[in-house]
């Protein structure tokens, strides 16, 4: 069955929106690029360092954008990257 | 930013045996990823899961799963499945392997479970060809495609996967891309919790040989063949669900219900016993 | 739960396939899958009627290769797993043996022999897949195998071979052959308290210090199953002791392939079984299993009779090869007789443990074995 979709939360403009916190494992990263290709904010960029594995991991381009959708972390091939919401201190 | 957290899956994994061998771009890595996904989200019991897994780049996910794990012959996942499962019903068996491993050596095996019905879980890896032996053909390579044993295309026409799971009897089966991630992962799940012989394709991506050989060298390339040619179509008729180089039909095509055999073995132990006369 | 008893005490007529059905239920086998052959397919008819009884699970898989594959799985899940099958569907199990030696899964698997190659000759006997019992998978690795001469031993075998197999961590072979198999002898099963039983050794070590192939002084590693919290993984890929695949280690392949091969080898005097009929003092014996051994045993009583010192050695156990046995009786006599349903198989081992006694081969194919007649001349040829 379609999953519906909400477009804006009724309470939207109450809550406060999570912020997230983007974990990249650098050297688990192969480099495919879904993460960057995919992510509907594009916050990610393909990075100019080198890792251990000799590939260009992904960087944060503004994590501010980040609406922890996760589609990162569901898509990544190599368990390198995660989001987590950031613990409402830091976050509020 | 900050890289002291593990991965919130980590514990579903092997340490001492990952990273995993799978190239740059390799559907295989996100199969596992929505695998365990879906584990997290139903937090099954890892001690009751069983993953077995047969000969193919996919084949190592066994390996790589923190529960119970066996790597089968080439094509014998699912009879080794069927004596596990029979064995201990209450364990919750899988068998994540490829579209070789699982319908040319292993095409008997598949369908004589599913048309038993037996209560095992069934995820397929398709990507097209026989990876881990360097790009043969393989019984989905489509029509034309250029693999090792087919230089000049192929002249064979591929297996319909889910066309040939639900003639077989599964109860449910679905097909998704390694694109959609979310739907797969809901699948799995789905599939965990229902009875019978369950079975979901996941087309993916093979960017260093069958998408090097056949014009998408990398993983996004094939992975932008998925987002470009997918459609979803929900329940519908799986003998028309192709897979072209313009469409791929991905979606749930069967969901029933139907006793599964252990079930119905143990019924029959039941009507046995209560028959039953001293010797 | 069941009113039926799996351990039918007393007196019966059965016949050879029916025994060896009956020792399976005896040595708490409780997972038969097998696919129908002849001269087997009594064993499956048998157990699909008695295994539900006592809840045990019996499946008909689509194929042979199947069969054998769902008996290692039911093992690793816990139960003890047979399967039978005759020449050709023996050939097609031999991959998946060489999985259950190189996974060491405790399982047996009957073969009762019918005349070879192919197809054969499906109703008649033969002893022509002997060795492929030791040979019949790729890679090196050891199985035990055992031969019945008589009904009674397809009942008491099948429970020593369950015994083996969860001794050792081996699949272990049953070959009978179609004689043995299909007639009907006097069986007696005793009571329980009268048989042995041996279980697997289960591990002492709590789960996250638990390696499936770590093993033990005697070379066998003690056996989890799925679904004891134990997480364990195993693979045919060669592997190390936490069965992880090491593929590209000599150093992991070489200790593996050697164990598994030692396994056997090193505790071969508690393995081998043979029965030696009047070799005291024999001057030709006469070595032979299976159903010719019961030819050979009116033979070497004929020839006593004649005034000749002849003896019997009857291998209960093929493999291991019982070579201390055989070169013992070599020492002592002056010439050795083997007589085979085949073109020459076990006479080979015969041959090597033997050394310089000279061993005559006396080959027999088709529907009868060697009569006690054939035997006898031999030996008095050889006397």
């Amino acid at each position: 069955m379609p999953e519906r979709i909400m477009h804006e939360p009724l309470d939207g403009k109450k809550v406060k929106k999570p912020k997230a916190e983007i974990h990249i494992i650098s050297d688990q990263c192969k480099g495919c690029g879904f993460c960057i290709e995919y992510c509907p904010k594009k916050v990610l960029e393909e990075s100019q360092e080198i890792n251990a594995r000799g590939v260009h991991p992904p960087k944060i381009v503004d994590e501010s954008k980040c609406i922890i959708c996760s589609f990162c972390t569901a898509v990544c091939p190599d368990f390198a990257i995660f989001v987590v919401e950031k613990p409402c201190k830091e976050a509020c | 930013m900050v890289q002291e957290l593990p991965h919130p899956f980590s514990k579903y994994l092997r340490s001492a045996m990952m990273p995993h061998i799978w190239c740059s771009g390799c559907g295989n890595g996100i199969v596992l990823n929505c695998f365990v996904h879906a584990l997290d989200e139903l937090q099954l019991d890892l001690d009751k899961l069983v993953v077995v897994s047969g000969i193919g780049c996919i084949g190592r996910t066994a390996g790589y799963t923190n529960a119970d794990s066996f790597h089968t012959t080439h094509g014998r996942a699912i009879p080794f499945a069927t004596g596990v499962k029979l064995a201990n019903p209450e364990l919750e068996v899988v068998v994540i392997s490829g579209d070789g491993d699982l319908f040319a050596i292993g095409g008997n095996h598949f369908i004589h479970a599913a048309r038993r019905n037996i209560g095992i879980k069934v995820i397929c890896a398709n990507n097209f060809n026989y990876g881990m032996t360097g790009g043969q053909q393989g019984p989905t390579t489509p029509l034309e495609s250029i693999t090792n044993t087919t230089p000049y295309g192929n002249i064979e026409h591929p297996f319909n996967l889910v066309h040939l799971a639900a003639a077989s009897g599964a109860t449910y089966v679905a097909r998704w891309t390694t694109l959609h991630v979310r739907r797969l992962t809901q699948s799995i799940k789905r599939m965990l919790q229902k009875e019978g012989f369950c079975f979901i394709e996941v087309v993916s991506p093979c960017p260093e040989i069958f998408g090097r050989q056949n014009k998408m060298r990398t993983g996004l390339e094939m992975m932008e063949w998925f987002r470009r040619s997918s459609v979803v179509e929900n329940f519908s008729d799986p003998s028309k669900a192709e897979i072209t180089s313009e469409k791929i039909v991905v979606g749930e095509f069967v969901n029933v219900t139907k006793v599964s055999y252990e079930k119905f073995f143990h019924e029959k132990l039941a009507q046995i016993n209560e028959k039953a006369v001293e010797w | 739960m069941t009113k039926k008893r799996a351990l039918l005490s007393g007196v019966h007529f059965m016949n050879g396939d029916i025994a060896c059905a009956e020792g399976a239920l005896a040595a708490g086998c409780r997972f038969f899958a097998g696919y129908p052959i002849t001269p087997a397919t009594e064993i499956a008819e048998h157990l699909s009627r008695r295994m539900p009884e006592l809840g045990g699970i019996y499946i008909q898989m689509e194929d042979e290769i199947a069969s054998i594959a769902a008996v290692i799985g039911a093992s690793y899940a816990g139960l003890k797993a047979m399967t039978a099958t005759s020449g050709p569907g023996f050939s097609l199990m031999q991959e998946n043996i060489g999985l259950a030696a190189m996974t060491e899964t405790p399982c047996v698997i009957v073969d009762i022999m019918r005349g070879g190659p192919s197809t054969g000759q499906p109703t008649l006997p033969g002893q022509q897949d002997v060795m492929q019992a030791k040979w019949g998978s790729h890679g090196d690795y050891a199985t035990i195998a055992l031969s019945p001469s008589s009904v009674q031993e397809m009942f008491n075998l099948t429970i020593e071979a369950f015994n083996l197999a969860e001794a050792y961590r081996v699949p272990t072979l049953l070959m009978g052959d179609e004689i043995v198999a299909h007639m009907w002898e006097k069986v007696v099963v005793p009571h329980a308290s009268e048989i042995k039983i041996v279980n697997r050794k289960k591990p002492s070590a709590s789960p996250g210090k638990y390696g499936p192939f770590v093993p033990d002084d005697d070379l066998v590693p003690p056996m989890a199953c799925f679904g004891e919290g134990y997480r364990f993984h195993a693979t045919g890929l060669t592997h190390d002791e936490m069965g992880y695949p090491r593929t590209q280690s000599s150093e992991v392949q070489a200790k593996l392939v050697k164990r598994l091969c030692e396994k056997i080898s090193r505790n071969e005097d508690k393995i081998v079984k043979v029965e030696e009929v009047m070799l005291e003092d024999a001057d030709v014996a006469v070595v032979a299993y299976g159903i010719v051994a019961r030819a050979a045993l009116s033979a070497v009583r004929k020839a006593r009779e004649a005034g000749i010192k002849a003896g019997l050695l009857r291998l209960i156990t093929l493999w291991p090869f019982p070579e201390k046995p055989v070169a013992k009786i070599a020492n002592q006599t002056k010439a050795i007789v083997v007589p085979e349903m085949n073109c020459g198989q076990i006479v080979r081992e015969v041959q090597r443990a033997a050394k310089t006694t000279p061993v005559s081969f006396l080959s027999k194919l088709g529907e009868e074995p060697h009569t006690p007649k054939e035997i006898f001349e031999s030996i008095r040829r050889n006397a």
